[in-house]
């Protein structure tokens, strides 16, 4: 069977990678076009309260949507291609940056800042010197989970002429293709725990010296 | 929405067909991730290893996975469900062992000094007290199955998604909304649920 | 009673046992304290009693069984259990708390109710209003006298406290050390209590076990102590001020003469003081003597300087001048 797969494979290696490209490219785009919007978003939220309800209420709610249904509401919508699994992905991975980022700024220490404060730091150098660093490794935790779910859902894509790997998935069990079911499924779930350690590591990383956990 | 009007019984029948698949992978997830939760939280070693394989299992992608089992188990709901539970796991154990860890040490000091049996302790204590932390978990895993369910339309699973394919293959859009739209309320009713009974279990055991 | 016998106990990665070979008797009745530095095994040593702990050497017997050979789970049905944390069940009400050990023995519930009464009326809380609270709705102190009475549910004969008023506030510890001493009036329990406090085990103790490093130091009467602190370690542990403390152990009227000299300005002092009161209200007056008066006034003796001197050397073996500071 893996041999069958592997065949396939050596057969279509042009098409593969074409897949394999758009579905990191896809991915790739739609969780920095989320991060650029929740990120700034998520930080001024925090220091809000009444927007803060509304946005984080939403942002709950579009947590539990299944990833399928959204793919296939925007279909109506905007058709198929790039462009519409682009606009869905994006909105699947804005919940948990959004959630994530609001919740680590609120969660640093009042007296931390109020500290800064008291040192003379304006509000931008408080978010920039202050809040952001140590909130960082909670809002890194929020891309790592939009990261996965967003490659995850790169998969979906196929059902809307998004390209990707899903698209191998879906014509081998289409056609009851063993091989080519794998040639798509397997490096799909490569990919996805490849971005998770990925992203892992950067966490690791970016967790400021005296905030790791030992 | 005359289509909807007009089609309503298929609409529920794949709704029934949606929530006894999800009631059913949750049952059984909820079974397993308890016997393995209070086992992981008792032991450090049992912890770490079935977080790790959970987690390993949990980020694989849905369709992937559905893909993945059909050399073993074929098409059909147990396809499906085989998928949801292996989903469901990391949340559930890591909830029940982290529920059951946070219960304070002196609530447990005293049960085990007054004499009750490790049972006792477990099940009269430590799991009622541990009860916001598992709903909660049972909350996200709820929202899981109920969104795998939509895709396991594809492997013959049945449920909304049947609605949603087709109406993709006939360009149809209404049953897309319908599929849709019904899938998403779903969701959210049952996080909306779980988290008031969650809210209810908190004040309870503070 | 209770017969420790060369009780040890090691920890893994420590470089002495925590527990080492601790020889004690504590006579039936009686109020035990044991006390020492942090580290000194004190708490240990009470959880090895209902076998909390697993002890690596040594005898534990309890009205002569030896704990051993009992089963863990009925031996700590029948010793009651009191906590610093005190580890009331947030999700049951007060009732259901006191009543745990009862149903666990399989009491019947009207029984089981009627006790939960009693002991929230010893405990000094009004059953009717308290039996259906939480815990979460009482106060540090009414939480602590509610495991007070959960420990005495099953009326144990012995009862292990570990700090149990430690996280409490100064007033509230003073009151329910007090009541705590009232309750036992009318029970004979044997009572091992842990405290790091010389202050509280001078008031709550009728015997004191000092321990260092695992081991016992001195095990006598708090007077005894007090009067004769068998190394430095204990002299330092009681404070350099222990000829005061001592005065707060000696009733006034011991030290008193019935010669009744009726001095002007001396002060009055109610008849039931201690020596030390006596001395606060010398030094306030900056009089030589008090005359202790009865609850009508009439004049019952007095008390000098002198006399307290006399009383504290007495049957001391050191001279009678206050312990020099140390020399840092």
């Amino acid at each position: 069977m893996f041999i069958e797969a592997w065949d396939y494979l050596a057969g279509h290696q042009a098409q593969f990678l074409a897949a394999l490209w758009r579905h990191v490219a896809l991915s790739a785009s739609a969780l920095a076009i989320a991060a650029t919007i929740a990120v700034p978003l998520g930080v001024r939220l925090a220091d809000s309260r009444g927007a803060a309800l509304v946005a984080i209420n939403a942002a709950n709610i579009g947590r539990t949507l299944p990833s399928l249904a959204v793919l296939a509401l925007v279909m109506p919508v905007m058709g198929t291609g790039f462009a519409p699994s682009l606009f869905a992905l994006t909105l699947l991975a804005l919940p948990p940056i959004l959630i994530n980022t609001y919740a680590a700024i609120r969660q640093v220490d009042p007296d931390i800042v109020d500290a800064a404060r008291g040192m003379g730091m304006t509000a931008l150098e408080i978010v920039r010197k202050v809040k952001l660093p140590i909130a960082l490794p909670v809002m890194f935790a929020g891309i790592r989970t939009a990261a996965v779910q967003v490659v995850s859902g790169a998969v979906l894509a196929a059902y809307i002429g998004g390209g990707g790997l899903g698209d191998f998935i879906t014509a081998g069990i289409a056609m009851m293709a063993l091989p080519q079911l794998l040639v798509g499924a397997i490096p799909a779930t490569l990919l996805s725990l490849g971005t998770d350690a990925l992203f892992a590591s950067i966490q690791r990383a970016l967790t400021p010296v005296g905030l790791r956990a030992r | 929405m005359k289509w909807l009007i007009n089609h309503w019984e298929d609409v529920l029948i794949a709704l029934g067909e949606h929530v006894a698949i999800a009631l059913t992978a949750l049952a059984i997830a909820s079974v397993v991730s308890l016997a393995i939760g209070i086992w992981a939280a008792k032991n450090d070693h049992v912890y770490r290893v079935a977080l790790a394989v959970s987690g390993f299992l949990y980020t694989i992608p849905t369709l992937a996975f559905l893909a993945l089992l059909i050399p073993i188990v074929g098409l059909g709901k147990t396809n499906a469900i085989i998928c949801m539970v292996a989903f469901s796991l990391m949340i559930l154990i890591r909830n029940v062992a982290t529920g059951i860890r946070e219960v304070p040490e002196e609530v447990t000091d005293a049960a085990r000094g007054m004499g009750m049996r490790p049972a006792e302790v477990l099940f009269r204590v430590e799991l009622p007290l541990a009860l916001p932390v598992i709903v909660a978990g049972l909350r996200i895993a709820a929202v899981t199955v109920i969104s795998v369910t939509v895709v396991g339309a594809y492997v013959n699973a049945g449920g909304l998604g049947t609605l949603i394919f087709s109406g993709m293959s006939n360009d149809f859009a209404p049953k897309i909304w319908t599929g849709a739209i019904t899938a998403c309320a779903l969701a959210v009713a049952a996080d909306l649920s779980l988290a008031r009974l969650e809210t209810r279990l908190k004040a309870r055991a503070v | 009673m209770i017969d420790l016998e060369a009780l040890t106990k090691s920890f893994p990665g420590a470089p002495r046992p925590a527990v080492d070979r601790l020889t004690l008797t504590i006579p039936g009745g009686e109020v035990c304290v044991l006390i020492g530095p942090s580290g000194c095994g004190k708490t240990t040593t009470m959880r090895m009693i209902n076998r909390m702990i697993e002890p690596d050497a040594g005898t534990i017997s309890v009205e002569g069984r030896n704990v051993l050979h009992v089963d863990p789970v009925a031996l700590r049905r029948s010793i009651g259990y009191v906590i610093q944390q005190v580890g009331l069940f947030p999700h049951w009400s007060i009732a259901d708390n006191i009543a745990t050990v009862p149903r666990l023995l399989g009491w019947e519930p009207t029984r089981t109710e009627a006790r939960v009464d009693e002991l929230l009326s010893l405990v000094g809380m009004e059953p009717g209003q308290y039996r259906q609270r939480f815990p979460r709705e009482l106060s540090g102190g009414q939480k602590q006298r509610v495991g007070v009475a959960r420990a005495l549910a099953a009326d144990p004969p012995v009862m292990l406290m570990d700090e149990p008023f430690g996280a409490l506030d100064p007033i509230t510890r003073a009151r329910l050390q007090a009541e705590f001493l009232r309750i036992l009036r009318g029970l004979k329990k044997t009572i091992v209590f842990v405290t790091h406090d010389i202050d509280e085990a001078i008031k709550m103790g009728d015997r004191i076990a000092i321990m260092k490093d695992g081991q016992l130091v001195q095990y006598d009467t708090p007077e005894a102590i007090l009067a004769r602190p068998v190394d430095a370690f204990v002299d330092e542990f009681v404070g350099s001020d222990r000829a005061l403390k001592r005065l707060a152990l000696i009733p006034a009227a011991d030290v008193a003469t019935t010669d009744v000299r009726i001095v002007e300005a001396s002060p009055r002092l109610a008849a039931n003081a201690s020596a030390h009161d006596a001395l606060a209200a010398m030094l306030a007056a900056g009089a030589d003597c008090v005359t202790l008066v009865d609850e009508n006034g009439a004049p019952r003796g007095t008390i000098t300087l002198a006399a307290m001197r006399t009383r504290l050397t007495a049957r001391d073996g050191t001279a009678g001048e206050m312990h020099p500071l140390p020399i840092k």
